[in-house]
């Protein structure tokens, strides 16, 4: 089992894991609901799939019912399995909602991980509307159900693409004082985060370091983005 | 170095990087193998624990987070050779996990055997007991399949040759799907394996008994002795794949139970795909000679002992020789 840790003491579902490399993936593990509506969206697909199948091979006597039944055989059984080993841990359903099935070390399902996950589904399902399923990944912090315990994966979201926006220019400023790692991480994150916050709420936030700067508090926000630029290196 | 040096030096290497990924995430054709793939994710990966160290900010950290995983994905796929892999599961790596296996495996053939003969007998016996398990319409069902007049025997008896693809297709979904079952149901701590192999055997042996006793034993085991060299040996593997996963809970061991069902469950895999092939063989003969009344029976007890020769030589001496 891979060493997994809570990404920070926030409250938060992201693990930490550490890879061969030396470097932490962060994964953040799907809970119920995304995953419920991802099963939604492949149970209709398949669905909607068998009934095209049985109108179309119906039609062509014994033969076609033989190969109707392989065929529900195969989307009953055998749809989960096919699509995350051949498409990279992601069902249709699960690719619609941004969602992907890997190992608990991170590294995407094969054969092996993909099969038993999938039979055992059969036992989250009991007793009804998977209520196994459902109690076991709550009583975890990877979300996984029954069969993801025992083939040792977990489903993940996607990654979003961070959305950056520009910074506006301001005249960089040293710092008045050297800065911890953990203090010059702050600021930058401050710096961010401010403009997602209202002129208000920014200007109470920085007016905590308002002493610690010299300044009055009202100029406090502009100091510490002078300070954060001058951090950030000139462009 | 400052944090907009560092994102100018690398902005275009990031850049590539991700477009590459982007590639190598819509097809499985491109191979994540090829032309320094792996070296871009070290320098990668570098770049993130320099970001990290030097305190820069979150929106990069973050970005170059994402990035490495992404590419971690495509780096750590599964290598696909399923073909080679298959050829050693038949050739070598089934019947060795079997005889790994062969504590749960006797413990799953006693209980569907034994369930199976000794329902048998007290069904001989005691005639009415069928009652007790199958309807009147069921047994009546059952006595229609195997009447020594029928044309053709098995499920749907009387059945012309070209519905062959039709129970092909039956015993396909109907049987592995009930192998499966009896595996999964494993997790429940044995409970569902249990059960399933005991009320297999006991429905089976009730139809046997009730058979012999009214005198269809030929149409009745000239039939079922073919395919049952394969059928009933995958389901008492599948229960025994079940038992282990419940073994693994009850009885973990010095190992945590979440890991000892990991174990467990990892060991099952190579079983799973090996009942897979014995049931769709099963299916196969099934399908296309058992039901088939061409031939007297004297043929099909020796065809059928010669098939249950052969998977006994294959699990008890497949795979030996390293």
């Amino acid at each position: 089992m891979p060493a997994t840790s809570p990404a920070s003491l926030l409250l938060d579902t992201r693990l930490r894991v550490e890879t061969p490399e030396g470097v932490d993936l962060l994964l953040s593990p799907a809970g119920p609901l995304p995953r419920a509506r991802a099963f939604a969206v492949d149970l209709a697909l398949r669905g909607a799939l068998s009934l095209t199948a049985l109108l179309v091979l119906g039609r062509l006597g014994d033969l076609g019912i033989g190969l109707g039944l392989i065929l529900l055989f195969l989307l009953n059984w055998w749809y989960m399995v096919l699509f995350e080993v051949f498409n990279q841990g992601r069902s249709p359903g699960k690719q619609l909602l941004g969602l992907r099935v890997v190992h608990e070390d991170g590294t995407p399902v094969g054969w092996g991980a993909a099969l038993l996950r999938n039979l055992l589904r059969f036992v989250d399902m009991l007793p009804l509307g998977y209520c196994c399923g459902l109690l076991a990944s709550l009583a975890n912090r990877r979300f996984q159900r029954l069969g993801d315990l025992a083939a040792g994966t977990m489903v993940i979201h996607q990654p979003r693409a961070p959305r950056g926006s520009p910074l506006e220019p301001v005249a960089p400023l040293a710092a008045p004082f050297a800065l911890s790692a953990e203090e010059q991480r702050n600021l930058l994150d401050f710096d961010e985060r401010q403009r997602q916050l209202s002129p208000a709420r920014r200007d109470e936030l920085a007016g905590l370091l308002a002493p610690l700067l010299g300044v009055p508090p009202a100029e406090a926000a502009v100091r510490l983005q002078r300070i954060a630029a001058g951090l950030r290196g000139g462009v | 170095m400052k944090q907009a040096q560092f994102e100018a030096l690398h902005q275009d290497e990031w850049r590539a990087l991700e477009e590459r990924l982007a590639m190598l995430e819509k097809t499985r054709a491109a191979s994540p193998q090829a032309a320094g793939f792996a070296a871009a994710y070290r320098r990668l990966c570098q770049q993130l624990a320099l970001a990290e160290s030097r305190a820069y900010s979150v929106s990069l950290v973050e970005r170059l987070q994402q990035l490495n995983l992404r590419a971690h994905q495509q780096l750590y796929r599964p290598r696909q050779h399923l073909g080679a892999r298959l050829l050693t599961l038949v050739f070598a790596g089934f019947p060795r996990q079997v005889r790994a296996a062969w504590r749960s495996i006797l413990l799953a053939s006693l209980l569907f055997y034994g369930s199976l003969l000794g329902m048998g007998l007290l069904v001989y016996l005691f005639p009415d007991l069928i009652y007790s398990l199958l309807s009147p319409q069921q047994v009546a069902g059952m006595e229609r399949m195997y009447d020594p007049d029928a044309s053709r025997l098995g499920p749907y008896a009387g059945r012309a040759s070209s519905d062959d693809w039709m129970m092909f297709g039956y015993y396909i979904m109907n049987n592995i799907g009930i192998a499966f079952q009896t595996f999964a149901s494993g997790l429940l701590l044995g409970v569902g394996s249990l059960f399933f192999l005991l009320s297999n055997g006991l429905n089976i042996g009730a139809i046997a008994g009730h058979l012999l006793r009214i005198g269809y034993d030929e149409t009745f085991l000239s039939f079922v002795i073919g395919h049952g060299a394969f059928e009933l040996t995958a389901i008492t593997f599948a229960g025994a794949a079940g038992l282990q996963l419940g073994g693994a809970l009850l009885m973990p061991g010095p190992r945590s139970r979440r890991v000892a069902l990991h174990a467990a469950a990892k060991d099952c895999v190579g079983l799973l795909a090996g009942i897979i092939g014995l049931l769709l063989i099963a299916a196969f003969i099934e399908a296309y000679w058992s039901s088939i009344t061409r031939f007297t029976p004297g043929v099909k007890y020796a065809v059928g002992a010669a098939l249950w020769l052969l998977v006994a030589a294959y699990f008890l001496l497949g795979g030996r020789r390293r």
